[in-house]
């Protein structure tokens, strides 16, 4: 369940900040992915800060009805290695 | 809204933006987007360069698709596109493949480029015989050699770039068998009416049934091939292909040609269409951001005679470059409108002896034709620089060549 996984933004990266959200460009892979609300630039940006996606998503106000939502976002997120499992070094 | 509404209205910086560092080119291609093949003494400096490439790392400008001309002629290019790549901005690049030597194809494999670097060689029939017609003599050999140096150097997934006609849409699945010999990708796009290609798209754009037979070889066998998001017009087929399927021309697409003039598209190379140039106070931002032009082509648009149609939401009225460069107005239905009422308008327009293509507003075509003129240029019943003439054109030297 990603919801109890700790992540963080993938190092290749980078994020646009748009009107709807952000972009994201994957330098590595080339993939170009729409963020398509301000909460989840914010929960992407701030994965890295907080224990587990769960946390990240509390912190940032999204309401609990909508992390099944969030939760699969992230995992297609995930698919295009946008954002990653963060490893133990990480922590 | 929509995230196609946010594309509408505009984004803070393109999508997808077209960089043409000269008008040069080796070829004479008789459909040249850009009718190149003259340098323009204007041409943006090395530094010049540079200087767009750090505006476009600050605005976030995750890659750019550099072309020309041949921009692999410019003495630069080499450092351009490491000083791009060098500076966070990825690198698609066209070339007719004349510089892909075995050394060059080896540095763009090694890691000096880090992956950052797309190569798509043009190539407009699967064999010789259809190739060199529109492009001239010998440059099929010139892009077959480029992508065997390519994949022989290790290069993955060089891109094999074809503009589809007439005369090569029966050739498809000879195109994916050319990719899968070279372990390239096939990207097809669409003919447009712009720069020499106003002279022979007549003659050149697919049929009606050609549309036909290439929207159902996407369905079919389209997976994996890109399009540059070209076709969304046969969307009125039924599905919708994959892509954004608007006009993103000044939304989320622009051009910055060789003299930084900044363009709608890189289709529409005219007057009308020009926003501003880098050069002047406030660069590339400046204009992206503030120009009228861009403005007003990220309003509401209406639809205007295509709002009816039960298409609409998947054609959205095709190509605002074909349209305007056929003659027909910009709220109305694509020339290849899949209905069939974009060719009504043309057949129309001509009876009534109102058909008139806008001048081009800027050629750099060769004046004097060299050996690499392809035969459809020499077979062209237009002069390539004509003037703005229509039937009824009240000049009485209109038309008229000495
Ligand atoms: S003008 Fe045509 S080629 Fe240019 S962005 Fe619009 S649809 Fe695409
Ligand atoms: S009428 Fe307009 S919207 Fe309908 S298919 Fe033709 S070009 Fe597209």
């Amino acid at each position: 369940m990603i919801l109890d996984e700790a992540w963080r933004l993938s190092p290749s990266v980078a994020l646009r900040p748009e009107p709807f959200g952000a972009l994201a460009y994957h330098f590595g892979n080339r993939k170009l992915t729409f963020l398509k609300r301000p909460e989840l630039v914010r929960v992407v940006e701030q994965l890295a800060d907080h224990p587990d996606v769960r946390s990240t998503l509390d912190a940032v106000g999204v309401p609990e009805g909508q992390h099944p939502a969030y939760a699969a976002a992230l995992e297609g997120l995930a698919d295009a290695d946008m954002i990653r499992p963060r490893s133990e070094e990480d922590r | 809204m929509k995230l196609v509404e946010h594309f509408e209205s505009g984004l803070d910086a393109p999508i997808c933006l077209t960089w043409e560092l000269t008008y040069a080119c080796n070829l004479e291609c008789a459909h040249c987007l850009s009718s190149s093949g003259r340098r323009d003494p204007r041409e943006l400096t090395t530094e010049q360069c540079e200087a767009v490439i750090d505006e476009l790392q600050r605005m976030q400008v995750f890659y750019v698709n550099i072309g020309g001309g041949e921009p692999t002629i410019r003495p630069d290019f080499w450092h351009l596109l490491e000083y791009a790549v060098n500076h966070q901005v990825g690198v698609k690049f066209s070339t007719n493949g004349v510089r892909i030597t075995p050394e060059r194809a080896a540095f763009l494999a090694s890691p000096a480029c880090g992956g950052y670097v797309d190569v798509q060689v043009s190539l407009d029939g699967a064999t010789a015989e259809v190739n060199d017609r529109v492009r001239g003599p010998g440059s099929y050999d010139t892009a077959i050699r480029a992508l065997a140096n390519l994949r022989d150097a290790g290069f993955a997934d060089a891109k094999i770039s074809v503009v589809c006609t007439r005369e090569n849409i029966g050739q498809l699945d000879a195109f994916a068998a050319l990719a899968e010999e070279y372990g390239a990708t096939l990207r097809l796009t669409r003919l447009r009416p712009s720069g020499r290609g106003a002279d022979v798209w007549d003659e050149l754009h697919p049929l009606p049934e050609q549309q036909r037979e290439l929207y159902d070889w996407l369905m079919a066998r389209g997976e994996g091939v890109l399009t540059g998001d070209s076709f969304f017009h046969l969307a009125a087929f039924g599905e919708a292909l994959p892509g954004l399927n608007l006009c993103g021309a000044g939304r989320v697409v622009c051009l910055i040609d060789p003299v930084g003039d900044v363009y709608a598209c890189p289709f529409a190379i005219h007057e009308e269409f020009l926003a501003g140039n880098v050069l002047t106070g406030g660069g590339f931002q400046r204009v992206w951001q503030d120009s009228p032009l861009f403005a007003d082509l990220r309003s509401p648009q209406t639809g205007g005679a295509c709002a009816q149609c039960a298409h609409y939401d998947g054609c959205r009225g095709g190509c605002m470059a074909a349209k305007f460069f056929t003659g027909l107005p910009l709220d109305g239905p694509d020339p290849e409108c899949v209905q069939g009422y974009g060719e009504h308008s043309l057949n129309e327009l001509s009876l009534a002896g109102a058909r008139s293509i806008p001048a081009a507003s800027q050629d750099h075509s060769r004046a004097v034709p060299t050996r690499n003129q392809p035969v459809l240029l020499k077979l062209m019943t237009r002069p390539p620089a004509r003037p703005p003439v229509s039937d009824c054109a009240e000049n009485p030297l209109a038309g008229w060549t000495p």
